[in-house]
C-alpha cells in the first residue's frame, strides 16, 4: 500500500466511523463526535509540534487548554458593572502590585551586585503581605455581589470568535514562563514542570471565584451560531427544515452542530496548512535536526534552547486556541471537569497513535481516539451484558455493570502500549 | 503572650501532620528514585502502582473484618499488608515482563519508557477504578487516637490540646522501619551492593558479571513493597480514592527531583522539604500568632499564606527554585 492509499484508507475510516454513528445511532451523536474530533485534532496538532517536531515532552496539555476556556470567559461575557464598581479597581490594582514586586524582586537579584538575594526575599516577603492587603479587600468586595448568579469581574462583553486567538495568546504566555524555567534543563523536569503548571492553572481556575466563579461554573456563554430556539421559531427554517422532511427540532440541532463543524474546520485547516508549511520549511528541517541530535545541531551554530522555547510557545497556544473552542462548544466553562487524563495523557495517545512528528498523522489521531474514547463506553457496558447475562442478578453483576464507564482508561492504555510497540512511529509515520 | 500554648497548637496543627505526611512521601519518593535509579525513567505510573496495592489491601481488610479478624489496637489493614505488597509485587513484574523487558532490550531512550509508563498508567488507573470504584473509601480502624487533646489538656492544664491520631505514629514508625531495612539491604547485603553498582555505572556492573535482569526484578520487588506501604499508610492517615493517588504523584516526583532523582538519601530529605512547606504556607497561622505574639500585635485574620487548594502549587514552586538554583537536586542526582 503506498503512502497516499494509506491516508486516504484511514481517514475514509474514520468518515465511514462517525458516518455509521449517525446511521446506527443518531445525527446528533455523529455531529458531537465530529464537532469534539475536530477540537480533539486541533490540540493533537499542537502537542504534535511540541513532540514530533521538537521531542519537547509536555504533559501539561490540560493547563493550556484550561486556559484557553478561561479565555472565552474573560472575552465573551458581558462586565460585571455592579462587581466592577465594587471592588474591581482595588482588585486589578492588588494583581499589579503583585506583579510589581515580582519584577522588582527579580531586578533586585539580577541587578544588585551585593545582598541581591537578601534583598529579593525581604521584598518578596514585604511584596507579599502588601499583596494580600490590596488584593483581598477587592476580592471579598466582588464576590460578594449577588454570589448566587454573579460574583465575579465578568469579561469584556466582545464577540466569543475572537476568544479563540486570545485563548492562544493567554497559552503562549503562560508557556513562555514554563519554556524559560524548565527547557534547557533534563527532558523529565520539563515533563514535570508542566505537569505543575497545569494543575496550577486548574487550581486557580477552581478557586478564584472573582475570576470565572470557580466551580460555580459560568453558563450561558455567548455563541458564534444562532440558538436552536430562535432557528425553532423562525418560519423561513421551520419551512426549509420540512421541505428536507425533518421535524424543527431535529433539523435546528443538527443546523448549529453543522455551523460549529464549519468554524471547527476551518480553524483545523488553516493550522494543518500552517504546520505543513512549517514542517517542509528550513526551520521544521532545523527543528527536526535539533530534536534528532542536540549536541551536532548546537555544533552547527543552531540556539537550541531558544528554538525549543519558540516551538514549546507555539504549540502551547494551538492547544490554548482549542480549549477555548471547546468552552464555546460546550457554551460554559466548568472547571472542575478538567481532568489531567483527559485533557493531557488523552492527547498524547492521540499523538503517538496518530504518527508522531506527521501533522497528518496527528489528525487523524485526534479523530480515531476521540471516537474510541466516545464509544468505548456503551461497547465496553454492551459487552459486560453479554459477559454477565449467565450470571444471576446479585451485588457482583451489578458492580461489573457499573463499572463499564472505567473501561474507557483501560482501553486507551491497552491502545497506546500495542502501538508503541508494534507501530512505534504511529499509523501515518512521520517520512 | 503565651509561648507554651503557642508551641502546642504549632506542634498540634503542623509538626505533627507534616512529619506524617513527610514520611509517607519519603516513602513514596524512595520508590520513584529506586526506578529512576535502576531503570532510567521517570515512572508515570508510581501513583497508581500504589493505588493498587492499598486496594488490595482494603479488600484483603474487609476479608478480616468480616471474618472478626482484628489486630487489637492497630489497623487490621497491617495485617493485610503482606497480601497488599505480595499482589503489587506480581503486578509490577507481570507488567515489567510483558511491557518494561522489551524496551530494555532494544535500549530505547529514557522518554519511550516514560510514555509506556504513561499507557501503563491508564491500564492500572482503569483496572483500580474497574474493582473498588471511583469512590473514596476509609479503612482505618483500632483505637483511633494515640493521645487525644482531652487527655493532653488534662494532663497538662494548658488550653491548647495536643492530638496525636495512632495513624500518625504507625506512619512514622513504620517509616523509620522500611527506611533502615531499604539503607540496610542497599549497603549491606550483596545484592543491594549490586544495585547500587548497576546504578552507578550500568557497563561496568554488567562486566563484573552482575545479573541486569536480577537487578531489575529486585528492584521491582522493592518498588512494589515501598508504593504499597506509602499507600496504605496515607490512606490510613487520610483516605484511599484513586484520583488522589494519581495527584499524588506531583508531590512525591517534586520531592524525588528535589532531593536529587536516584538519591534515597535526597528522597528522604525530600518528602520532609515538600511535606513541611505545604503544611506551612497552607496553615492558618492566626492562633499560633495570637499566643505567641503580644495582644497588641495580635493579626485580625486568618494569615493564611495559600489557600489549601494550592498545595500543589508549593511543592511545584519549591520545585522549581531547587530546580533554577541546583539542577541536580540537594544531594546531587544523576542526570541521563
Amino acid at each position: 500500500m503506498t503512502d497516499t492509499t494509506r491516508k486516504f484508507a484511514l481517514f475514509g475510516l474514520v468518515a465511514l466511523l462517525i458516518i455509521g454513528t449517525g446511521v446506527l445511532q443518531s445525527w446528533n451523536s455523529a455531529l458531537l463526535i465530529l464537532n469534539m474530533g475536530l477540537v480533539s485534532a486541533v490540540m493533537s496538532l499542537g502537542l504534535n509540534l511540541q513532540w514530533g517536531f521538537a521531542g519537547l515532552f509536555n504533559v501539561g496539555v490540560m493547563g493550556f487548554v484550561a486556559l484557553g476556556g478561561l479565555a472565552t470567559v474573560l472575552v465573551a461575557v458581558p462586565p460585571v458593572t455592579e462587581a466592577w464598581a465594587a471592588g474591581g479597581v482595588r482588585l486589578i490594582l492588588g494583581l499589579l502590585t503583585g506583579a510589581a514586586v515580582i519584577v522588582a524582586a527579580a531586578l533586585a537579584l539580577t541587578r544588585l551586585k551585593r545582598h541581591g538575594m537578601l534583598a529579593m526575599i525581604g521584598l518578596l516577603v514585604l511584596g507579599f503581605f502588601l499583596y494580600r492587603w490590596v488584593f483581598d479587600a477587592g476580592v471579598e468586595a466582588v464576590e460578594a455581589v449577588d454570589p448566587a448568579t454573579s460574583g465575579f469581574l465578568g469579561g469584556l462583553g466582545l464577540p466569543v470568535l475572537l476568544s479563540w486567538p486570545v485563548g492562544g495568546l493567554l497559552a503562549a504566555g503562560a508557556a513562555w514562563i514554563i519554556g524559560k524555567t524548565a527547557l534547557g534543563l533534563r527532558s523529565d523536569y520539563l515533563a514535570i514542570a508542566s505537569l505543575g503548571i497545569a494543575e496550577i492553572v486548574v487550581a486557580v481556575m477552581k478557586n478564584e471565584d472573582w475570576l470565572a466563579r470557580g466551580v460555580k461554573n459560568v453558563i450561558g456563554l455567548p455563541r458564534p451560531v444562532p440558538y436552536e430556539i430562535d432557528l425553532q421559531n423562525s418560519a423561513g427554517f421551520v419551512e426549509r427544515a420540512g421541505s428536507l422532511g425533518l421535524d424543527p427540532v431535529t433539523a435546528s440541532t443538527l443546523w448549529v452542530k453543522g455551523l460549529y463543524s464549519v468554524l471547527f474546520a476551518v480553524v483545523l485547516i488553516v493550522l494543518l496548512v500552517l504546520a505543513q508549511r512549517a514542517l517542509h520549511s528550513p526551520w521544521g528541517r532545523m527543528m527536526r535536526a535539533i530534536r534528532d541530535n542536540e549536541v551536532a545541531a548546537e555544533a552547527m551554530g543552531k540556539d537550541v534552547t531558544g528554538r525549543h522555547l519558540q516551538i514549546f510557545i507555539l504549540g502551547s497556544a494551538i492547544c490554548g486556541i482549542a480549549g477555548a473552542m471547546m468552552t464555546t462548544l460546550d457554551g460554559q466553562l466548568t472547571p472542575g471537569t478538567y481532568q489531567p487524563l483527559r485533557f493531557t495523557f488523552l492527547i498524547w495517545v492521540m499523538v503517538i497513535v496518530g504518527g508522531s512528528g506527521n501533522n497528518l498523522g496527528a489528525v487523524l489521531g485526534g479523530f480515531l481516539i476521540w471516537f474510541a474514547w466516545v464509544q468505548v463506553e456503551p461497547f465496553g457496558r454492551w459487552l459486560l451484558e453479554l459477559a454477565t447475562s449467565g450470571m444471576s442478578a446479585g451485588p457482583l453483576k451489578d458492580h461489573l455493570l457499573d463499572s463499564a464507564a472505567h473501561m474507557r482508561l483501560l482501553t486507551m492504555g491497552v491502545i497506546l502500549l500495542v502501538v508503541l510497540r508494534f507501530a512505534p512511529r504511529g499509523l501515518i509515520p512521520e517520512r | 503572650m503565651d509561648l507554651l500554648n503557642a508551641v502546642v497548637a504549632l506542634l498540634n496543627f503542623v509538626i505533627v501532620p507534616a512529619v506524617a505526611y513527610g514520611s509517607q512521601l519519603a516513602i513514596g519518593a524512595l520508590g520513584v528514585t529506586l526506578v529512576y535509579g535502576i531503570l532510567r525513567f521517570s515512572n508515570f505510573a508510581h501513583g497508581d502502582v500504589m493505588a493498587f496495592g492499598t486496594m488490595v489491601t482494603i479488600l484483603v481488610t474487609w476479608g478480616f473484618q468480616a471474618a472478626g479478624v482484628t489486630f487489637g489496637p492497630l489497623p487490621t489493614a497491617l495485617l493485610a499488608l503482606p497480601f497488599g505488597i505480595a499482589a503489587c509485587a506480581v503486578l509490577v513484574l507481570v507488567t515489567d515482563r510483558m511491557v518494561y523487558r522489551f524496551y530494555r532490550e532494544v535500549r530505547a531512550k529514557p522518554v519511550i519508557l516514560v510514555i509506556v509508563s504513561i499507557g501503563v498508567m491508564f491500564i492500572m488507573n482503569g483496572v483500580v477504578r474497574f474493582i473498588i470504584g471511583p469512590d473514596e473509601q476509609r479503612f482505618a480502624d483500632g483505637a483511633r487516637f494515640l493521645i487525644t487533646a482531652r487527655d493532653f489538656k488534662d494532663w497538662s492544664g494548658l488550653d491548647e490540646g495536643l492530638a496525636i491520631k495512632s495513624t500518625q505514629v504507625l506512619t512514622v514508625v513504620t517509616a523509620v522501619i522500611v527506611v533502615a531495612l531499604l539503607f540496610w539491604f542497599l549497603n549491606r547485603t550483596r545484592t543491594g551492593k549490586s544495585m547500587r553498582a548497576y546504578s552507578d555505572n550500568e557497563d561496568l556492573a554488567l562486566l563484573s558479571g552482575i545479573n541486569p535482569e536480577r537487578v531489575v526484578t529486585v528492584t521491582w520487588l522493592i518498588v512494589a513493597a515501598l508504593a504499597t506501604v506509602a499507600g496504605v499508610l496515607y490512606g490510613l492517615d487520610k483516605s484511599f480514592k484513586p484520583f488522589t493517588y494519581f495527584q499524588l504523584l506531583l508531590p512525591i516526583f517534586a520531592s524525588a527531583i528535589v532531593g536529587g532523582l536516584g538519591s534515597p538519601l535526597g528522597a528522604i530529605a525530600g518528602g520532609f522539604l515538600i511535606a513541611f512547606s505545604e503544611v506551612t504556607v497552607t496553615y492558618a497561622w492566626k492562633k499560633v500568632l495570637g499566643y505567641a505574639l503580644p495582644e497588641s500585635l495580635e493579626p485580625d485574620g486568618l494569615v493564611q499564606f495559600l489557600s489549601t487548594d494550592y498545595k500543589f502549587a508549593v511543592s511545584f514552586l519549591i520545585l522549581l527554585i531547587v530546580l533554577l538554583f541546583r539542577p541536580t537536586g540537594l544531594f546531587r542526582g544523576k542526570s541521563v
